[in-house]
């Protein structure tokens, strides 16, 4: 298929959603990421039965201490799609970029450049 | 165990703002069970404070430990080397091990970093309820095994009371009444003639209300 993704995204595998943890999607945005987008399986379709929706219930976690420290919740996102649904996770992702470009860069980045 | 909940991040932020040498100190025990206060809680805390901080503009060291307990000598003297490179301690062990803590490191600021519930148990992951009020002198011989102290919102001896309706207590349709569930379990135990028998006035002197208690044995004291 062949289709483009926005190439500053960076993909990082794992088993399961159900691997993702809080402290991960905090250390992302500690270290300056932009956004973090977990991308896990349908609903009701997870191979180990409920990672994925573990995974949904730490991003809102994740959302609400990143809006409570003015990071911005929206910074963190999840969507669920098939590995079939190639064509969606470019529309997504690329929906995605579009709006962090819109938030502008994590205040973090702009902080640890302050303080170096 | 002691369940305790996490206090909201901005009540910590405040009550940590005038310092800048932190220290954020878990416990391996009860509230890492309750996912209150453990190295993981400490972890997700710091990484959030570090960046409230830094995104503040304010140069804040903030670092991590978590210790077996907080309510034992020992356990808190492993800090005793270190804990001047800091101004401020965060404790997020329950009131116990935040007290003990501000007792044995006089000079030092101690602030809790949770809000400590009760004694209860894991209904299920994530679900933490009440059992034991620690009355001082257990009564559950002749209740089934279940308080009417901690499980009546009456704290009564001889009930249930008329706001029982279909097994819920009338100060919450979601509470069940605990002197409903002390006659089912009589029932299924064969001892519904203990219920019949009237209990005495509780000496409450033992609970709280006789003042901060102390539990002193001299058989095991060194």
């Amino acid at each position: 298929m062949r289709l483009q993704y926005p190439s500053n995204v960076k993909i990082i595998k794992l088993p399961c959603t159900g691997r993702v943890d809080l402290i991960h999607l905090l250390r992302s945005f500690e270290k300056g990421a932009d956004g973090v987008c977990v991308v896990g399986c349908m609903e009701g379709a997870c191979q180990y039965t409920s990672g994925n929706i573990r995974a949904r219930k730490r991003v809102e976690e994740a959302q609400r201490i990143l809006e409570s420290i003015k990071i911005g919740g929206e910074r963190v996102q999840m969507f669920n799609l098939s590995s079939s649904e190639a064509p969606l996770f470019v529309k997504r992702i690329s929906e995605f970029t579009e709006r962090l470009k819109e938030m502008g860069p994590n205040p973090m980045k702009t902080a640890m450049k302050r303080a170096a | 165990m002691i369940v305790a909940k996490r206090k909201p991040i901005e009540e910590i932020i405040e009550e940590a703002q005038a310092y800048e040498k932190i220290l954020l100190l878990g416990c391996n025990e009860c509230v890492t069970v309750c996912e209150a206060g453990g190295k993981k809680e400490v972890a997700v805390l710091a990484s959030a404070l570090r960046m409230h901080f830094m995104n503040q503009g304010k140069d804040v060291k903030i670092d991590e430990i978590t210790l077996e307990r907080q309510c034992d000598h020992e356990y808190l003297e492993e800090l005793r080397n270190r804990i001047d490179q800091y101004d401020a301690v965060i404790s997020l062990a329950c009131g116990v091990g935040v007290q003990f803590m501000a007792e044995k490191y006089m000079s030092m600021p101690v602030l809790p970093g949770v809000d400590t519930c009760f004694m209860g148990v894991t209904e299920e992951r994530g679900v933490w309820s009440e059992r034991c009020q620690g009355c001082g002198s257990c009564m559950l011989a002749k209740t089934a095994g279940i308080c009417p102290v901690s499980r009546c919102a009456k704290r009564l001896f001889n009930g249930p009371c008329g706001g029982s309706t279909d097994g819920h207590c009338e100060i919450d349709k979601d509470v069940i009444c605990g002197w409903q569930l002390i006659v089912d379990r009589l029932t299924k135990l064969d001892k519904m003639d203990d219920y019949e028998v009237l209990m005495p006035i509780k000496d409450w002197s033992t609970e709280r209300a006789g003042g901060p208690r102390k539990v002193v044995r001299e058989d095991v004291m060194q």
